[in-house]
Formats: C-alpha cells, structure tokens, sequence
C-alpha cells in the first residue's frame, strides 16, 4: 500500500502523544499479537525502529522505547536490507522455547519488501539480558512476483507443535511457509511457499476443535476515520487450507466472512491478534484505525473472542449500567439478601394470561388468552409498572453488611447491580476493575476473608470490592475480585447451588462460574 | 439432650392459640386407616450410610405443625419463632418421643427414605395428617469419619426451610419453590470427627412437600463417606 510509508510518519508523530485508548498510551498501528512474559503484556506496532508497548495489567498501557534501541546498528538489520527496504512495519512475536522470534516487515517500494527475523531472551527492556540478535531474512517478495512480503502473522498448531507463517499484503498472495522452531528460518526454504488467499493483509491462523482459521484485514488502511480495514476469516480442517468462508468461497478468490468491521466511533479494525489467557478466557487484539473519541488516531484494543457456531466472533467488553446476574448454572439472580416486595404491589394469583378475570372466566381470561368470552367487554389497557427503586423498598433493609443469595428475577431493586468502572484502580486485558452495586445506592458487592460475599454499605476501594469481568469464550461472564482477604489463589464468583453464591476457584469445565447479564 | 415425654396415645392435639392456623391436627385427621408411605420405612440398621451421591437417607420426623401457609422471608421467622422445639437445637429425640410445640403434642417419627429425598407428603398423608400449610422438623445424626474442612450442608426442599448444623443456623430458604438438590447451601463448615446433628424446618404451603440433604466437599463434590447414627434406635 502506497500510503502506508505515509501512513508510518503520520504513527510515528501520533505516538508521542499521550492518549489513552484501553488506557495511558495506546495509540499504535500493526500492533503485534499481545504477548505476556512475568505477568507484564507487550506489543510492537509499526513506526521508526518498532515502537513497544508495554502493560502491567492488560488495561494501562505505555510506550518503552523500540525494538531498535535493543538491536546493534539499529532497523533494519544489513542483512534484511539486502532483500527488503529501509521502513520497518508490522511485526509479530511468538516464544519458542526460551527465546522469542520477533518477525518484522522491511518493505522499499511495493512489492520489493523482506520480513526479518530477530532473536531476543527476554522483553524487557530493563534486563540485563535484554537485547535483539539479528537472523537475517526469512522471506522476501521480489518486487515482480505475485507477493508483497510483510505483516508477518505466526502460528504455532497446537497439535503438533509445528510452526507457520502467513505473510502478504494485497499485491499478490498471502502466502504460508513452515518455520523452524529452533532457529525462527523457514523449515524448508526450498519448497514454495503456498498461497492461501487474495486481496487482503495482516494474516494470521488460529486453531480451535480441529479447524484452522485464516483471519486477514480486508479494505484500505492508514486514511484516518476514512479508512474502510474490517477483518475477516475462513477456516480449513488443514493447515495448508484451502480456507472457505461460510458461504463457501475459497479465500484464495476473495472470501472472507466477517468477523468485525467498524462499529459506532471505532472505524476501520485490523491486525488480529490472539491473546489467550487459558481458563476459556480468549481475547484478541486490534487495532482501530480511528477512535473517533480520541482524535482519530490509530489506537489499540483488547477484546473478548467468542465462538459460536464454530466461528469465532467479536465479543464486547463490558459496559458501565445496570445488570441482572444470571447463573448460568442455575438461572436464578445474585440478589442481597432481604425480603423482596413485589413489583407493583402484591397479588394474589390469578388466571393464567395476564390478570384475573371475571368469577368463572377461567384460566386465559386475559387479553390474547384462551378464555375470553365472545362478547366480553374488553379489559381496560394494562398500565405500564414503573421501575422499582430502592427508595421505595429498602426501609426494611439492614444498614449493615447483608448477604447476598440467588433466587429467581423478579425485576426487584435488590436484584438490579450497576457496574461502574472504577478509574485508577487498574484493570485487565481490555478493561478496568468495576465496583458493583444495588442499582440506585452505594451498597457494594465485596469478598469476605472466609470466600463468601456479602454486600457492604459503601464502596471504600478496598481490593475486595474490585471485580475483574471477562466474557468467556461461550458469551458468558466471569466475576473475580481483585482480591480476596487473606487467600492467595483467584477466585471467581460462583453458585454452588440455586440459591447460594460463593467464591470458588474458577473451573472452566462447568457452568458454576460462568454468569450472564441481562439489562433489566 | 433435652428429653421427650414418651406417651402411649395422643389424647389430643391442640391448635396453636392466636398465630398458627386455626386448623387442628386433630380436626385434619380422616377416620379410615392408610396404607403405610410408598417411599418410607422404619429404620432396622443401626446405622445408615449416605448413598452414592450423598444423600442423607434416614431421618426423624416431627409430624405437622398447621400453619398459615405464607412462605414470605418475615412469615417463615415469624413462625418459626412460635413453633420452635423446646430445647436445645442440638437436641435428639428417639422415635416415639414426643414433644409439645405450641401447645400440641406431636410426635417424632424415624424413616429411611427409599429415594434421594425424604416425601413429607407421603409421611404426613399416611399418618391422616395435613400435608399443606404445615411445618415440619426434622433432625438427623451424622458420624463425620475424619476432620472435614470447607464442607457445606447443601439441601433442598419444597417449600420453605431453614437448617442448622450443630446448633449454628446455616441456610435459609424461603418462598413457594420446589426441592432442587443442592438449592440451599451452606457456607464453608469444619466439622470434626465425630457426630453432628443437622435439624430442618420445612415449610409448605400447597401440594407436594419433601426435602433432600447432602454434604458437600470443598470441591462441591458429594460426601458419601459418612452415616447416619443414632437415629430410630
């Protein structure tokens, strides 16, 4: 892409400007796949020397200089230069063994672009061991050929540990060729590399229940808020595809079922990235090509992966409001632990479909319902039931700590929790901690040094009031408190039965610590 | 132990004067004899082991104590505030032992369930006793081969019920609902080697009512390795 050497100058300038996207100084392009190393996240984007961003929780993010600043006479390396050109973009990283293999794009004018290799021990840049060791160029594109050699995207198949690249950008192929683990080279330099799909760039495969899936970033990249970049993705039963889409079209003719496309104020997503962080939490990374909130830079971003249907899919992380918490186990809802008073007043049961009827009507009676007589007057339009709030039942709640339980959702106010992110506390990959509370009060969701909850008064910061929420893979919720008094090991909010939440050990093999939340 | 009043015959049942229903035991019973509940039977071991998921299969049951019927969180205390045992909660009557509640004498029942849960409708129908708006207790003796830590009594129950373990009240569960094992449970328990009482009152309101009890490990796996001493002998 011509304007992408625009583009990279434009980044270049965009870094040093302190605007947070997740949080603090997110603003990147190309960004690699996010990878962790001692609890702490990295990812390298394009930009003069591979500028790294780096993040102790997953949430605030920071510049740490390049990849440059580690590499003896500086990017690119004299041997990548003898293929590629002098700009360095869109890397990737993967570990392999105790080393890392970074993989970066050298192009000159398109199509002549190299991808080269580079060799490190540890990626921060405050070891003693830090340091980049060139080796060389892996893969190049002539100039001629059907092949534009950058964004590197690699894969290790977990099923038999082999190691893959796939590479391209739109003029020609993106092609894969087989790494060696041992050296980060091609595995067989002598066989051809094999095309894999059209019209497309920032490739990468990821594995799940015996398929592989092809994400690429199809339409134009680097024009700001009109920048048209949306991923997409086939899937194949082999590594080496063909990879279809889900109306069938083989990637190799232009296929690709989307995966996500500009939404809302973020425009132009790509550069997939896996960050799997086990339990069933998966998430992925991007990059937007304008966050229309924060200027229209190029920013990054961490989000839920879910699958459905044997194809991943987008998920969101969570948003401040109100929420029902739904076990998935048992479907009944956390609620504190008092009486409930029945929305819009008590009554007594009555017939079936809707309200009681006249003496006699019988079960149906209601409007739309099985019993209503031929020529019955019909009953006045129901009137709509205002929201219940605290200030009109929570007169007979304890002012102290109360417990909290499950029971089935009846829209009552002590089952209505409100999510709040809470700044400056930290956060996750993708998201800050929240504080949760009875919708409508400061009564707070905490953990108890005997791994149970109970709701406090008021939101005091305390660790134990902070929840960590990932979407899991299967579109539920996992609530984990920052901290829970005097126990080491995460715990997870969990319904050992329908009526009785606890804090447990997340075990991703059931339902006990996966909830779904629902706007009342 | 506090110790129960062992009668040869209930000469009379006595309805709670001015906060249980009005309805008397007495009033409630049908002439003609019943056959003998499908799913119960007296004990004739002298223990009983918790079968392979767990479950609590032998119990002593108070027979019904008539109620209004409300199920609500502050009608269940309020109940259970009038209808309490005499005595200590860790109290163990034996079968035939009978005990005045609210100025009734009902008497104490032992049964081995042949089902996971114990059926107090079956209990109470064939006795010609009510079996809606009623109050049950019911109290068992369990034999703990080894210190237990992080176990939870986990239970269900149709309707209503609060429960304690040694004494100490650890679930309460309220409202018109339907026995679904493992509904309500406890917090993380130690229990001791040894012997722990486990008492319930279940409350109904219409229709159906039994209960089913279980220990759960620190895993929220069943514990089938204890049984149940001391009851019906």
């Amino acid at each position: 892409m011509m304007s992408r050497v625009v583009s990279a100058l434009a980044v270049a300038l965009l870094l040093s400007t302190p605007i947070g996207a997740l949080d603090g100084d997110t603003a990147i392009h190309d960004p690699s796949t996010v990878i962790v190393e001692d609890g702490r996240y990295y990812t390298f984007g394009t930009g003069a020397g591979i500028p790294i961003l780096a993040s102790d929780d997953g949430w605030t993010w920071r510049r740490v200089g390049t990849v440059a600043e580690g590499v003896q006479g500086g990017l690119p390396t004299a041997s990548v230069l003898t293929r590629g050109g002098q700009n360095t973009w869109a890397p990737d990283i993967i570990r392999s063994g105790d080393r890392y293999f970074l993989y970066y794009s050298a192009p000159a004018a398109q199509p002549k672009a190299a991808i080269g290799l580079l060799i490190g021990r540890t990626l921060d840049p405050s070891s003693p061991d830090y340091g980049w060791e060139d080796g060389g160029p892996v893969v190049w594109s002539d100039g001629v050929e059907d092949s534009n050699a950058i964004d590197p995207g690699i894969f290790r198949d977990p099923t038999d540990g082999r190691l893959w690249m796939v590479y391209g950008s739109y003029f020609g192929y993106i092609r894969l060729v087989e790494l060696d683990p041992e050296t980060g080279q091609r595995r067989y330099p002598d066989r051809e590399p094999i095309n894999v799909a059209i019209n497309s760039e920032a490739s990468i495969m990821i594995h799940r229940d015996g398929w592989y899936y092809l994400l690429v970033t199809h339409g134009s990249c680097c024009r700001g808020a009109s920048s048209t970049y949306n991923i997409r993705m086939g899937r194949s039963r082999s590594v080496t595809g063909p990879f279809i889409d889900n109306m069938g079209v083989d990637m190799l003719q232009g296929g690709g079922k989307l995966f996500l496309g500009s939404h809302g104020r973020f425009i132009g997503p790509g550069h997939f990235g896996l960050l799997d962080l086990g339990d069933d939490v998966q998430k992925f990374s991007l990059h937007y090509e304008a966050d229309l909130d924060r200027g229209g830079i190029s920013v990054l971003d961490i989000r839920p992966l879910l699958w459905r249907d044997g194809w991943p899919v987008a998920g969101e992380n969570l948003e401040e409001g109100t929420y029902q918490i739904e076990s998935a186990r048992t479907g009944t809802a956390l609620e504190l632990a008092v009486e409930g008073v029945p929305v819009g007043g008590p009554r007594g049961r009555g017939a079936r479909g809707g309200f009681g009827g006249p003496p006699g009507a019988g079960r149906g009676a209601g409007p739309g319902g099985r019993g209503a007589g031929p020529g019955a007057p019909p009953p006045p339009p129901p009137a709509p039931i205002p929201p219940q709030t605290p200030e009109q039942v929570a007169g007979n709640w304890p002012s102290g700590p109360v417990a909290v339980r499950l029971s089935p959702y009846m829209s009552q106010a002590q089952q209505k929790w409100r999510f709040t992110p809470v700044p400056d506390a930290g956060g996750y990959p993708g998201s800050p901690y929240f504080r949760i509370t009875i919708d409508g009060t400061g009564r707070t969701l905490a953990a108890t040094a005997s791994r149970e909850l109970e709701v406090v008064p008021s939101f005091t910061g305390a660790p134990e009031q902070l929840w960590r929420i990932d979407q899991l893979t299967d579109g539920t919720y996992r609530l984990m408190p920052k901290a829970v008094p005097g126990v080491d090991e995460p715990m997870a909010l969990s319904a050992v039965g329908s009526s009785k939440p606890t804090l447990a050990r997340f075990r991703p093999e059931g339902d006990r610590e996966r909830w779904v939340l629902k706007r009342p | 132990m506090i110790r129960y009043r062992t009668i040869a015959s209930r000469l009379a049942l006595i309805a709670f004067a001015g906060g249980l229903a009005g309805t008397s035991l007495a009033a409630a019973q049908a002439p003609e004899s019943r056959p003998p509940a499908p799913t119960l039977s007296a004990p004739a071991s002298p223990s009983l082991p918790a079968d392979e998921q767990g479950f609590l299969r032998r119990w002593l049951v108070l027979e019904p104590i008539p109620t209004t019927g409300a199920l609500t969180q502050s009608a269940v205390r309020d109940l259970l505030d009038r209808a309490r045992l005499p005595g200590a909660l860790t109290d163990v009557p034996r079968a035939g032992d009978t005990v005045v509640v609210g100025g009734t004498e009902l008497k104490w029942h032992a049964v081995d369930t042949s089902l996971y849960n114990v059926n107090l409708y079956h209990f109470a129908w064939a006795l010609n006793l009510p079996t809606s708006n009623v109050l049950f207790w019911a109290v068992t003796v369990v034999d703990v081969p080894e210190d237990l830590v992080d176990v939870r009594l986990a239970i269900g129950s149709n309707a209503a019920s609060v429960w304690w373990v040694d004494g100490r009240e650890v679930i309460d569960i309220y409202d018109d609902r339907q026995t679904v094992i493992d509904d309500g449970v406890s917090d993380r328990l130690t229990l001791a080697a040894g012997r722990h009482v486990i008492l319930g009152a279940v409350v109904n309101g219409g229709g159906a009512t039994d209960f089913c009890a279980r220990l759960l490990d620190a895993n929220d796996e069943p514990i089938t390795n204890v049984r149940v001493v001391d009851v019906g002998q």
